[in-house]
C-alpha cells in the first residue's frame, strides 16, 4: 500500500496556476473554434502566469518564508522557501511579459511571429500560401505555459528526480516553440533540432549524474545527500556525479563551455521565444544550480568551488570576446547572455556555508534585473523590421536614432544596463554579485569579471554608436508601431531598468529577505 | 544659511534643466539655448553663494547633507565639499555658461538637433557637480561613470569627422579604469566591514587603518582609474583623439573639468585613504608625471592639428599637477589645486579661441592659417593671452600655480622638480610656435585664396562637407569650404577675409580673460580656500605640512628607500 504524500496546496498555488492554465490551454486548443482560439489562449496563459505571480507574492506576504513558514512538502520533494518563491515569482512575471510578446499581432504584416501551421513543409506552395494568412499556430501558448510551469517546479525541486522531471517539462516545449518562426522557417527548424539534440545530451548527463549520486549516497533527496556528503566526503562516485549534474544544469543556463547551442538557437528561434528563453530559462537554471550546490553540496563546497570558479571565468571570457565578433544582434545578445551567466556564477560563488551568504541574495537580484533587461532588449528587436522579417544585422541599425528616437533611446537604456553603467539596474546587479564574490575572498574572479565587463561594453556600445553616430541607410529597416502588448512589455522593462538602477533599495531588501533555502 | 542645500540644488537644477531642454520640440533651438544659459547661470550663482557660505576656518567638509540611499549596500547620498571640491565647483560654474555661449551658433552635423546638445551639456554639468560634491565613495563612483554617458554622446553626435572612433575610445578607456576602480571600491567596503560596520562614507574610511599590502592593491585600483582620467602618460592616448574630435564646447569641459576628476581623485581618495601605499608608490607616480611633462610637450610641438596640440599641452600640464600632488607638501599641493583651476580657465580659453578660428577657416591644421592677426586683431589678442596663460607667463594665473608647484616640490623632490622645469621652456616653444605660425607672417593656406591643403593630408572638412551637402542644413565647415573655393575661382590672388570676433564671442572670452589676469595678480582668495583642505590631505598622508623639511613618514625605512629611488 502506497500512501499519497501530504501536499500543502496553498504553498503549491503558484505551480497549480501554471499547470492548470496549461491544461486548460490544451482543451481550448482542442475545442474552441479557430477564430476565438487566439484571444482565448492568450487570456488563459495570462491568467495562469499572472495568477502564479500574484499567488507567489501573496504566499511571500502571508508566510514567514525565511523562518517558520519555510517548509518542504510533497513528501520532501518540493521546497517552499524564500529563494524558491522569489524565483517562482520572477519566472511567472517574466513569463507573463513573454506571453505578451508572443501575443503581439500588429508588428508583423502577417499578424504574428509564429507560423500558421508548423506541420506544412517550409517552402512548399501551401507554406507560401499560409505565409500571408491570418491564421496562427496557437499551441505556442499552452506549450509556453507548460515550460513556465516546469521552470517554476525546477527552482522548487528538493529532490533530484523531481528536478529531472521539471527539466524535461521545461525543455520539451521549448524545443518545439523554437521551431515555430513564421519567417526564415528553415533556420528556425534547424535551431529547434540543434537545441533538441544538444539538450537531450545535457539531460542524459544530468540523469547519469543523478544515478551516480544516488549510487554514492543512496538517496536523491538533497537534504539526505547533504548529510552523506558531510560524513563521507571525497567519494569519487559522488564527485563524478556532481560534475555531471553541473554539466547538465550549466547547459541549460548557457554557461561556456556548454554554450555552443546558444547563439544558433537564439538566432533561429522566433524573437519572442528567444526573449522568453534568455530571461526565464536563465532564471530557472540558476535557481536549480544554487539549490543543488547550496542545499545538496553546501557542506562540501570545496568539491565544486574550483570547478564553478573555472567555468565562471571561461564563460565570462568566451561571452565577452566572441560577442565582439558578432554582426547579428540576436547572436550578439546570445553571447552577452553567456557572459552574464559568468557574472551570475560570480555571485553563486559568494557562498559561505557557515555564515550568511550574500551571494544568494545578490544572484536573486541579478537574475531579476537581467531577465527584465534582456527581455526588453529582445522586445525592441521585434520592432525593427524589413521586408524579410526582423532586421537583426548590425549594419541595418545605422542611424536608427534619427528615424525613431524613442526606440533608440529605450534600446540604449537596455544596452547601458547590460553593460553595467551606473544608474541602471545592470550596475546594481553587478555591484551586488561582485561584492558578494569579493566579500568571500574571490577578488581575482571579480577582477576578471570587471575586465570582461569592459570588453563586453565594447559590443554594446557599438550598437549605440551605430544608432546614434552613423548616418541612416537609404533602404534601412522600418520601425514598426508596436501594439498594446509590446508597449506594455517595453514600458515595464524600461521602467524597471531605470528604477532598479536609481532606487533599488526595496527590491534588494526583498531579495535579501528571500535569500534562504530549506533542505 | 548653512543648511541651505546648495550642493543638492547644483545637481538637481541642471538635471531638471536637461530634462526640460530635451523635452522641447525640434526647432525650438533658441528657447533651448536660453533655458540652458539661464540654468547654467543659476548654477554659477549657487556656486558663488556656496563659496560665501563656506567658512575657511571651519570643518574640513562643509555644506554637508546625507540621506540613506541603498541600505543593503550601506550607501548614502552624501554630499559635502572641502576647499578643493569647492573651487572645482566654481570652475564648473564658470565654464558651463561660457561653453553654452560659445556653442550658441554651432550647427549640428547631419540631421541632428542642437537642443539635444544643450540637454547633454546640462546633464553633464549635474554629473560633474555630483562627482566633486560626493563624500560617499560609492556615490562618487556612480557619478564618475555616469558622467561618461553625456560626454560620449557629445563627442559622438556633435564631434569632428572621426567622432565615432574618438567617442568609443574615450568611453572604453574611462570605463576600463572605472571598473578597476569599482573592484577597489568594493574591496574598500569589505575592508571596512571587517573592521566594524561596512561603509562607503569618506570620513569613516579615512579613519580606518588598512593593512599596507591591501592598501597597495586598493591604491592601484583607484590610481589606474584616475591616471586614465587625468591622464598621465602612458594612459593618455585617448585624450588627443577625444579632445580633437569633440565639439569645442565639449572639449573645453572634457579637458577643463572632466580630466580634473582624475587629479581630484588622487587628492581626495588615493592620498588620504591609502597613505602608506601613496608614499611607496610616489616615486613611480612622479616618474610618470615628469615623463608626461616632457614627452607630451615634445609631442605637442610636433602636432599639425591645433586641437590635438592643445590636448597634448593638457597632458603636459597634468604632469605638473600630479607632481604637485605627489610631492606631499602643502605648498605644492595648493599649487596643484590652483593649477587645476587655472588650467581649466587657460586651456578652456585656448580651446575656445582655437574653435573660433576653426569656425572661420573650416580647418584644424596650423598650416592652413597665417597672418590672421592683421585681419582679426582681437582674435589674435585673445589667442595670445590664452597662449601666454598656458605657458605660465608671470602675471597670468598659471604662473602662480606653476611656481607654487615647483617651489613646493623642490625641497622633497629636487630631481623631479628640476626635470619638470625643462617643461616650462618647451611650453613656451609649442605655444609661441603655434601663435606665430597662425597669427603672424605672410597670409597663408586658407587665407591666401590659393586653395586648401593638398587632398589626402587629413583635410578634415572633406568628409563633413560631403555628408552635410546632402542634408538641408549645410554645415558651417561646408559653407566655409565652398566660400574658399568660390573665392579661389574668382580672384586667385586676393586674400580671403577673416572676420574678427563677434560681440557674442567677445562676451564669451571676456570672463575667462578677466579671470586669467585677476587670478594672476591676486590669487589669495582661492589659496585661502584651498590651503586648509590640502593641509589636511597632506597631514593624512603623513607628509610635512610645512613643506620645507623632507617628509617625516611614520615608516622610516620605507621613506628613506623612496628617497633613494627618487634621488636616482
Amino acid at each position: 500500500m502506497i500512501e499519497a504524500p501530504d501536499l500543502s496546496y496553498a504553498a503549491l498555488a503558484p505551480l497549480l496556476f501554471l499547470f492548470g492554465a496549461a491544461c486548460v490551454g490544451v482543451l481550448v486548443e482542442a475545442f474552441a473554434p479557430r477564430e476565438a482560439r487566439h484571444p482565448a489562449q492568450v487570456a488563459v496563459a495570462l491568467v495562469g502566469t499572472v495568477g502564479g505571480l500574484v499567488s507567489a507574492i501573496l504566499l511571500a506576504a502571508t508566510r514567514d518564508l525565511s523562518g517558520d513558514g519555510a517548509e518542504v512538502t510533497a513528501d520532501g520533494a518540493l521546497a517552499v522557501d524564500g529563494a524558491g518563491i522569489f524565483l517562482q515569482a520572477t519566472i511567472a512575471g517574466l513569463g507573463a511579459l513573454s506571453i505578451l510578446l508572443f501575443a503581439e499581432r500588429s508588428l508583423d504584416p502577417a499578424r504574428s511571429s509564429f507560423v500558421a501551421s508548423a506541420a506544412v513543409p517550409a517552402g512548399s506552395p501551401r507554406d507560401r500560401e499560409l505565409l500571408t494568412a491570418d491564421r496562427v499556430q496557437t499551441e505556442v501558448y499552452p506549450l509556453a505555459t507548460f515550460a513556465i510551469g516546469g521552470m517554476m517546479l525546477f527552482v522548487a525541486a528538493n529532490d533530484l528526480l523531481v528536478m529531472f522531471i521539471a527539466l524535461e517539462v521545461l525543455s520539451l516545449p521549448l524545443y518545439l516553440i523554437c521551431g515555430l518562426a513564421r519567417r526564415r522557417r528553415l533556420l528556425s527548424q534547424e535551431a529547434a533540432v540543434k537545441y533538441f539534440l544538444l539538450g537531450a545530451f545535457a539531460s542524459a548527463f544530468f540523469l547519469y549524474g543523478l544515478a551516480l549520486v544516488y549510487g554514492a549516497t543512496g538517496s536523491v533527496r538533497l537534504s539526505t545527500i547533504s548529510e552523506s556528503v558531510t560524513t563521507g566526503g571525497g567519494d569519487t562516485l559522488l564527485v563524478l556525479g556532481l560534475a555531471l549534474l553541473i554539466v547538465g544544469l550549466m547547459f541549460k543556463a548557457s554557461v561556456a563551455p556548454f554554450h555552443t547551442w546558444t547563439p544558433d538557437v537564439y538566432q533561429g528561434a522566433p524573437t519572442p521565444v528567444t526573449a522568453f528563453m534568455a530571461a526565464c530559462t536563465k532564471v530557472a537554471a540558476f535557481g536549480a544550480i544554487m539549490r543543488l550546490l547550496y542545499v545538496g553540496f553546501g557542506t562540501d563546497e570545496w568539491t565544486w568551488r574550483p570547478l564553478v570558479y573555472g567555468i565562471a571565468i571561461v564563460s565570462m571570457i568566451v561571452g565577452a570576446v566572441l560577442g565582439l565578433t558578432q554582426t547579428d544582434l540576436k547572436r550578439m545578445l546570445a553571447y552577452s547572455s553567456i557572459a552574464h551567466a559568468g557574472f551570475l556564477l560570480t555571485g553563486v560563488l559568494g557562498f559561505d556555508a557557515t555564515g550568511d551568504s550574500p551571494g544568494l541574495a545578490a544572484t536573486l537580484f541579478y537574475l531579476l534585473v537581467y531577465g527584465l533587461t534582456t527581455l526588453g532588449a529582445f522586445a525592441v528587436l521585434t520592432m525593427i523590421r524589413d521586408g524579410d522579417g526582423e532586421a537583426t544585422h548590425l549594419s541595418q541599425w545605422a542611424g536608427l536614432a534619427q528615424r525613431a528616437p524613442v526606440v533608440a533611446a529605450v534600446m540604449t537604456l537596455f544596452l547601458l544596463a547590460l553593460a553595467g553603467i551606473p544608474l541602471t539596474s545592470g550596475f546594481t546587479g553587478k555591484f551586488a554579485v561582485f561584492r558578494a564574490a569579493i566579500d568571500d575572498g574571490a577578488w581575482p574572479l571579480a577582477v576578471v569579471a570587471l575586465l570582461a565587463s569592459a570588453v563586453a561594453a565594447f559590443f554594446y556600445l557599438r550598437v549605440v554608436v551605430l544608432m546614434y553616430f552613423s548616418e541612416p541607410l537609404a533602404d534601412g529597416p522600418t520601425v514598426g508601431v508596436p501594439g498594446l502588448p509590446t508597449t506594455i512589455v517595453l514600458a515595464v522593462t524600461a521602467a524597471a531598468t531605470l528604477v532598479l538602477g536609481i532606487v533599488p533599495g526595496s527590491v534588494l531588501d526583498l531579495a535579501g529577505q528571500a535569500a534562504n533555502l530549506v533542505g | 544659511m548653512n543648511s541651505f542645500p546648495f550642493l543638492l540644488l547644483m545637481i538637481v537644477v541642471p538635471a531638471v534643466g536637461a530634462a526640460v531642454v530635451a523635452a522641447l520640440p525640434r526647432g525650438r533651438d533658441l528657447l533651448a539655448k536660453q533655458i540652458a544659459l539661464g540654468v547654467s547661470l543659476v548654477v554659477l550663482l549657487l556656486a558663488v553663494l556656496a563659496t560665501v557660505a563656506f567658512d575657511t576656518d571651519g570643518d574640513r567638509f562643509q555644506l554637508t547633507s546625507s540621506v540613506s540611499w541603498i541600505d543593503d549596500f550601506g550607501v548614502s547620498f552624501a554630499l559635502g565639499v572641502d576647499g578643493i571640491a569647492l573651487v572645482m565647483l566654481l570652475l564648473v560654474g564658470v565654464l558651463v555658461p561660457v561653453v553654452i555661449g560659445a556653442s550658441w551658433d554651432d550647427e549640428p552635423v547631419g540631421n541632428r538637433s542642437m537642443t539635444v546638445f544643450f540637454a547633454w551639456i546640462l546633464l553633464l554639468e549635474a554629473m560633474m557637480v555630483g562627482v566633486f560634491a560626493a563624500t560617499d565613495v560609492f556615490l562618487f563612483y556612480v557619478f564618475f561613470e555616469a558622467m561618461l554617458v553625456p560626454m560620449y554622446f557629445l563627442i559622438g553626435s556633435f564631434g569632428g569627422p572621426r567622432r565615432q572612433y574618438a567617442a568609443v575610445k574615450f568611453f572604453l578607456y574611462s570605463l576600463v579604469g572605472g571598473l578597476i576602480m569599482l573592484a577597489a571600491v568594493i574591496g574598500l567596503y569589505v575592508v571596512s566591514a571587517n573592521q566594524g560596520e561596512g561603509s562607503f562614507a569618506f570620513e569613516v574610511l579615512n579613519a580606518i587603518d588598512i593593512d599596507p599590502d591591501v592598501q597597495k592593491l586598493l591604491f592601484l585600483g583607484f590610481f589606474v582609474a584616475f591616471a586614465i582620467k587625468a591622464p598621465l602618460v602612458p594612459f593618455h592616448t585617448w585624450l588627443p583623439d577625444a579632445g580633437a574630435e569633440a565639439p569645442v564646447g565639449g572639449a573645453v569641459l572634457l579637458v577643463g573639468v572632466l580630466d580634473k576628476v582624475g587629479t581630484f581623485g588622487f587628492l581626495r581618495y588615493c592620498l588620504p585613504l591609502f597613505p602608506d601605499a601613496s608614499r611607496d608608490f610616489a616615486p613611480y607616480v612622479l616618474v610618470l608625471a615628469v615623463a608626461g611633462v616632457l614627452y607630451a610637450a615634445l609631442l605637442a610641438m610636433g602636432q599639425s592639428d591645433m586641437k590635438r596640440l592643445v590636448s597634448y599641452t593638457s597632458v603636459a600640464h597634468f604632469g605638473f599637477i600630479a607632481l604637485g600632488i605627489f610631492a606631499f607638501t602643502t605648498e605644492a599641493g595648493t599649487g596643484a589645486v590652483l593649477y587645476m583651476v587655472n588650467h581649466g580657465i587657460a586651456t578652456g580659453l585656448l580651446f575656445l579661441v582655437v574653435g573660433m578660428l576653426i569656425a572661420r577657416g573650416g580647418s584644424r591644421r596650423i598650416a592652413d592659417y597665417g597672418g590672421v592677426a592683421a585681419q582679426a586683431p582681437v582674435l589674435a589678442g585673445v589667442f595670445l593671452i590664452a597662449g601666454l596663460a598656458s605657458l605660465a607667463l608671470p602675471g597670468t594665473n598659471s604662473f602662480v600655480s606653476e611656481f607654487l608647484v615647483l617651489v613646493g616640490s623642490f625641497p622633497t623632490r629636487p630631481v623631479f622638480t628640476i626635470l619638470a622645469t625643462v617643461g616650462i621652456i618647451l611650453a613656451a616653444l609649442y605655444v609661441l610656435l603655434m601663435y606665430q605660425r597662425t597669427m603672424h607672417g605672410p597670409v597663408r593656406g586658407l587665407m591666401d585664396g590659393q586653395g586648401l591643403t593638398t587632398p589626402g593630408t587629413g583635410e578634415p572638412t572633406a568628409p563633413a562637407g560631403s555628408s552635410g551637402a546632402t542634408s538641408a542644413t549645410a554645415t558651417a565647415t561646408a559653407t566655409a569650404t565652398a566660400t574658399a573655393t568660390a573665392t579661389a575661382t574668382e580672384t586667385v590672388t586676393s586674400a580671403r577675409w577673416m572676420p574678427d570676433l563677434s560681440r557674442r564671442e567677445i562676451a564669451v572670452a571676456a570672463p575667462l580673460v578677466a579671470l586669467i589676469i585677476a587670478l594672476g595678480v591676486y590669487p589669495q582668495p582661492l589659496i585661502d580656500l584651498i590651503e586648509p583642505a590640502v593641509a589636511a590631505t597632506v597631514d593624512d598622508v603623513g607628509g610635512d605640512p610645512g613643506g620645507t623639511v623632507p617628509e617625516i613618514g611614520t615608516n622610516g625605512a620605507d621613506t628613506s628607500g623612496a628617497e633613494t629611488e627618487a634621488g636616482n
